[in-house]
């Protein structure tokens, strides 16, 4: 009798347990990686201030700002929110979409060359 | 964490891209997260393309307008002991916004170790942050409307799109911080008043980082963009 309920109690517990570190309750991990993460975010903010600090020019100056932002940007989505954790299907559903401002982007791009050139052409010339 | 899954009695769930198929595919709930972390990504996912509309747009005046666009640098420049720094005052914005994120990050990680009291106090030093971040850029707003003479329609420095670009993005970008600040209060109440070991889940307090950690990358994408660019 004791041995059922003792293993009763463990299973119980065994459950608990895997609600609150299941993909139900939410994430928990060691405080070392937010606290390296948190230290690297500021060495790359430090970084990208640099670039405007030392006045750095033409295409080293907006390949370092990229790289940093996206840096930035990457370890912010994949450890602070934990997206490096979540299932496949719920990144794909949040980082897919995203792309296609990639082309909102290009076309603007296209466009706003264009109207300068317009402009430059018919008021500037 | 797969086979902590399988004690309650059910398989573990497929993983890779069989796991995608058979979320998508299964007549089930979707993302076996807590609905309130879902939802709060598909919001946070029509924010990316507000934020992304406004910077595209942003973007396309800088390129058409013919007029020369005025130097953040220089713009955002602290006069100090009679010397120029330039950015100063977005850097030190940068910094408190990151630190803010950081301690949001470990604010989540107390609420699962259900440990309340580090965790309100954490949540209410993000806010403190945030709103400090919101203090600055009152000041930075009114030492470009007063002493630089920035509109929306115009400026003395160079293209007239510069004003509106800047207000509408940075202030668009403050009322989130604010909206935030409020919502970090909100919540930091709750978990001190005890509710969520009452509900026996600390997910909205994750949730509630989760927005915060979104105004950071937001922010990322603007100093960039708009104030190094």
């Amino acid at each position: 009798m004791n041995d059922v309920a003792a293993s009763e109690t463990v299973h119980e517990q065994k459950a608990h347990e895997s609600a609150d570190q299941g993909h139900t309750e939410g994430q928990q991990h060691p405080l070392g990686i937010y606290l390296w993460i948190w230290a690297l975010l500021f060495v790359f903010s430090t970084f990208s201030y640099l670039v405007d600090y030392f006045q750095l020019h033409g295409l080293l100056r907006w390949s370092l700002i990229i790289l940093f932002m996206l840096v930035k940007a990457g370890l912010i989505v994949a450890i602070f929110m934990h997206m490096r954790w979540e299932r496949l299907a719920l990144k794909f559903a949040i980082l897919i979409p995203p792309l296609a401002l990639l082309i909102l982007i290009g076309l603007m791009a296209i466009e706003g060359t264009h109207t300068f050139i317009t402009r430059w052409a018919a008021f500037v010339r | 964490m797969a086979q902590d899954a399988s004690i309650a009695g059910q398989p573990a769930p497929l993983e890779g891209l069989s796991g995608v198929a058979a979320d998508w595919s299964g007549d089930k709930q979707a993302f076996p997260v807590h609905w309130g972390k879902a939802m709060m990504w598909i919001f946070l996912l029509s924010d990316t393309f507000i934020f992304t509309c406004f910077l595209t747009s942003y973007m396309n005046v800088r390129i058409s307008t013919t007029a020369t666009w005025p130097d953040p640098s220089k713009v955002f420049a602290l006069h100090i002991a009679g010397q120029e720094i330039p950015l100063l005052l977005i850097a030190i914005m940068t910094m408190v916004l990151i630190t803010s994120s950081g301690t949001m990050a470990l604010a989540v990680n107390y609420g699962y170790r259900r440990d309340r009291a580090k965790t309100m106090a954490l949540m209410l030093a993000t806010a403190a942050l945030g709103a400090s971040f919101v203090g600055m850029q009152a000041f930075e707003w009114t030492n470009l409307i007063v002493n630089e003479g920035v509109r929306p329609w115009g400026n003395p420095m160079g293209a007239a799109q510069f004003g509106s670009a800047f207000f509408m993005i940075t202030g668009f970008h403050g009322l989130h911080v604010s909206a935030g600040v409020v919502y970090l209060c909100v919540i930091a109440r709750r978990v001190w008043t005890g509710f969520y070991d009452r509900k026996g889940s600390y997910a909205t307090v994750e949730v509630t980082g989760l927005y915060w950690h979104f105004v950071d990358l937001v922010w990322v994408f603007i100093f960039a963009f708009f104030y190094l660019w």
